[in-house]
């Protein structure tokens, strides 16, 4: 017994815990699921039947997770041995595209094969139900993506709120194209083209308006007074029936009509947009590029390099000039602005919007989106928005056994707290962000507030 | 006078009929946020960071609770002294789960990033992910039904304070939640292991040079604030049942009274609980129920804003 505690203490016997409690875990997450009457079915099975410990290991799944924790338990050690040597190979074989990709003209045909496989998309995947999650669920994230990456990416501010935004932008289309139960400004009736300026004017004040208060704070306070922000905006928008009509969405009681499509008469020329969603699909990979193109521009600008002085040393950052405080400002209001262009389309788009659309959960998973793809990494940003939105939206699709729409936020927050231990820099690092981590771990550089614990 | 004046006149003389029933149940929440708040402010002494995945301790401790006393007492209701020992079975199921999972979430959200010296904003990331990671998977086994908890007495009226009555469940919570505040204020201000914990708060290095081992006594701070936040769990949950998302709105507002008496500061969290919990139950005559949410919220960016260090000041130093 002794001796058993004893190897348990040893690395290889750390590893070997850690391995089975990982896997269990995992059993747990992707087994049944439980319910009222059988709360504890997912671990144990009805609770009446096998109350007992070793209920836990009555089904085969059990026997299966053993074995892939064993897996997990040989690669980690072989990792251990081999890791270095591979990761210096996989960085070799890598640095031959990276320096190709410098050179300009590649780089253009690269972003040109880009555009012309977004525009061929929608002819490849003609399903009904890809092509409109391809608007609502993954252009309309993408531009969310990018806009909380200004905030988060940029300058370091964690907005936890920013569904807030998303919701003034919707709600502003919905006021401004007569379709709430309050009348239209003025009693004019907008196309939905005219609500972008109005959404954007919006959000941009909303942003500034709760920026200006609170960015003086400190990040977790802050974290934590933008989460307030979005709860409160979500219950205005549930109670204020006389106004947004409330829980009933923006037809209120009554069922009044819905928002409009985009549509254009400019001229001899008339369009207009319809239920089908390829043309709203262009009309987003427009709005996309262009924020793309636009944030890139600005993380190169003045302001650009502003935001990442801040990020890394606030302190360092005041004493050559930089006013804090504005530009933090700036960053809420600019990444509020994309906020408010998928505001747009979505409530173009789904003609009714409600205020369940509008739920904190939809500020963790463009969070999540985020974090996953690279903090301050518009590539990343944009890649991590459409692998994750495309797996969640098939799972949605076509769930696996035992799987339930509400899971996802289980598999997005434990995806948040991997990538933050395993990948902090996400899948697509921006190389600011990634020498800053390295700086931090060699002890220097970032200003370190929390306390390490150990001595280095 | 004008609409507004009707507005306030009407709404001060339903408060002057409803004032000390609403007072009784404020200081009765009050007194639980700010049991949950002690985590928060004790986290916060040690590490300076706020421990964003504490609403699902509070969670951990309603629901082990609920098994315990499920298993306990089943559909009988006990009397006597029989009930006495059931509360206290209930309060340990909670406070242990919570202390487990305290420390189980500082082990896996926070240590490996303490390791690699990571920025503040990482710690936040992942402990927002590990709080959604354990809220969603408590939904997916338990169900996403409100569950009620089995009683152990009948709440019924015990005396009553100017015509307001207080219910035994209030009793229950003000024994069991002075009793545990007063309990952490003498283990933090008087034990060897709560000075060891005031060390590292004030100087870590220091501390750590005079033999406190630095990382158990960061495991100790999450397990003591975990207990505290379990046992409010369990208090809330006999009251108003348990389900996933239970934990996200008290330690929402336990995080507020938490700033409201300083953060950092253990007395000062049980006095910003009370106050925010009968402020926010004294509101109930003015707004709609549907905004006293929002009333908290409000407090709390006036609070950050007006006076961030909070009533009783940060004593980061000395958490006690």
């Amino acid at each position: 017994m002794r001796r058993l505690t004893e190897s348990l203490r040893t690395p290889t016997g750390r590893r070997a815990i850690t391995s089975i409690a990982t896997m269990a875990v995992v059993a747990l997450m992707t087994g049944p699921s439980g319910s009222a009457t059988e709360p504890t079915a997912g671990p144990v099975g009805s609770y009446g039947e096998r109350v007992s410990i070793f209920g836990l290991f009555a089904g085969p799944r059990w026997f299966l997770f053993l074995i892939f924790a064993a897996i997990m338990w040989g690669v980690w050690t072989l990792w251990l041995q081999r890791g270095t040597q591979l990761r210096s190979a996989a960085s070799m074989a890598l640095t031959v595209p990276k320096r190709g990709f410098a050179l300009k003209p590649v780089r253009l045909v690269f972003y040109a094969a880009l555009i012309a496989v977004g525009v061929v998309f929608p002819h490849v995947v003609t399903s009904q139900y890809w092509q409109s999650v391809m608007v609502e669920q993954i252009a309309v994230f993408v531009l969310l993506a990018l806009g909380l990456n200004v905030v988060v990416g940029f300058a370091g501010l964690l907005d936890l709120g920013f569904v807030a935004f998303y919701a003034i932008g919707a709600y502003a289309t919905a006021w401004v194209t007569g379709s709430l139960p309050t009348p239209a400004p003025f009693g004019v009736h907008l196309n939905p083209f005219f609500a972008i300026p109005v959404a954007i004017v919006l959000v941009m004040v909303a942003g500034i308006l709760l920026g200006t208060p609170t960015l003086r704070l400190r990040g977790d306070y802050l974290a934590i007074v933008t989460l307030g922000f979005g709860e409160i905006i979500t219950i205005f928008a549930n109670n204020l029936y006389g106004i947004t009509g409330g829980s009933y969405g923006s037809g209120g009681v009554t069922g009044k009509h819905g928002i409009p499509h985009f549509s254009i008469n400019l001229g001899p020329i008339h369009y207009r947009w319809t239920l089908n969603p390829v043309p709203y699909y262009y009309l987003t990979l427009v709005f996309v590029i262009m924020f793309i193109v636009a944030f890139s521009l600005l993380e190169h600008s003045r302001v650009g390099r502003a935001w990442t002085a801040i990020r890394e040393d606030e302190v360092a950052a005041e004493s050559v000039g930089i006013n804090p405080l504005k530009y933090k400002v700036m960053a809420f209001a600019i990444g509020a602005a994309s906020a408010g262009f998928a505001g747009v389309v979505t409530a173009a788009q789904t003609i009714f919007i409600f205020p369940a659309t509008f739920t904190l959960q939809v500020s963790i998973n463009i969070l999540a989106l985020v974090i996953f793809g690279g903090m301050g990494s518009i590539a990343g940003v944009a890649v991590g928005a459409m692998v994750i939105q495309t797996a969640s939206m098939y799972l949605l699709h076509t769930p696996p056994a035992g799987y339930q729409p509400a899971d996802l936020y289980m598999y997005l927050g434990a995806l948040l707290m991997v990538t933050m231990i395993f990948r902090p820099m996400g899948l697509i690092p921006s190389r600011r962000r990634r020498r800053e981590i390295t700086l931090a771990e060699a002890g220097e550089g970032h200003m370190n507030e929390v306390l390490t614990g150990e001595n280095p | 006078m004008g609409a507004f004046g009707h507005y306030l006149v009407s709404h001060f003389s339903t408060l002057r009929l409803e004032f000390w029933g609403l007072l009784v149940g404020g200081v009765a929440n009050g007194l639980i946020y700010g049991m949950v708040a002690v985590g928060y402010t004790l986290v916060y002494g040690v590490l300076r960071l706020i421990n964003f995945a504490h609403s699902e301790i509070v969670m951990t401790g309603g629901f082990t609770s609920y098994f315990v006393l499920r298993g306990v007492i089943g559909t009988s209701i006990p009397n006597g002294w029989a009930t006495v020992g059931v509360l206290v079975v209930g309060m340990v199921a909670g406070g242990v789960s919570g202390a487990v999972m305290a420390m189980l979430v500082e082990r896996v959200a926070y240590r490996p990033l303490r390791r690699r010296r990571a920025p503040q904003l990482a710690y936040l990331i992942s402990a927002i992910g590990a709080s959604y990671f354990l809220f969603n998977l408590a939904g997916k086994e338990f169900g996403r039904v409100l569950l009620s908890v089995p009683q152990p007495y009948i709440n019924h009226p015990i005396f009553s304070i100017f015509g307001a009555p207080v219910q035994l469940y209030y009793l229950v919570i003000v024994i069991a939640s002075v009793g545990m505040l007063i309990l952490a204020d003498q283990f933090v201000g008087r034990t060897r292991l709560g000075r060891g914990l005031r060390a590292v708060a004030q100087d870590s290095e220091t501390a750590s040079l005079m033999g406190v081992d630095v990382n158990r006594t960061i495991a100790l701070t999450f397990a003591l604030g975990g207990a505290l936040g379990g046992i409010g769990g369990f208090l809330l949950g006999l009251g108003t049942g348990v389900v996933y998302t239970m934990g996200f709105v008290p330690a929402l507002k336990a995080f507020t009274a938490a700033v409201l008496g300083g953060i950092g500061n253990l007395r000062g969290a049980m006095i910003g609980g009370i106050l925010l919990g009968v402020v926010e139950s004294l509101s109930i005559a003015f707004v709609q129920p549907a905004y006293i949410d929002v009333v908290a919220f409000g407090i709390l960016v006036l609070v950050l804003l007006v006076r961030p260090t909070g009533i009783l000041g940060e004593r980061l130093g000395r958490a006690a």
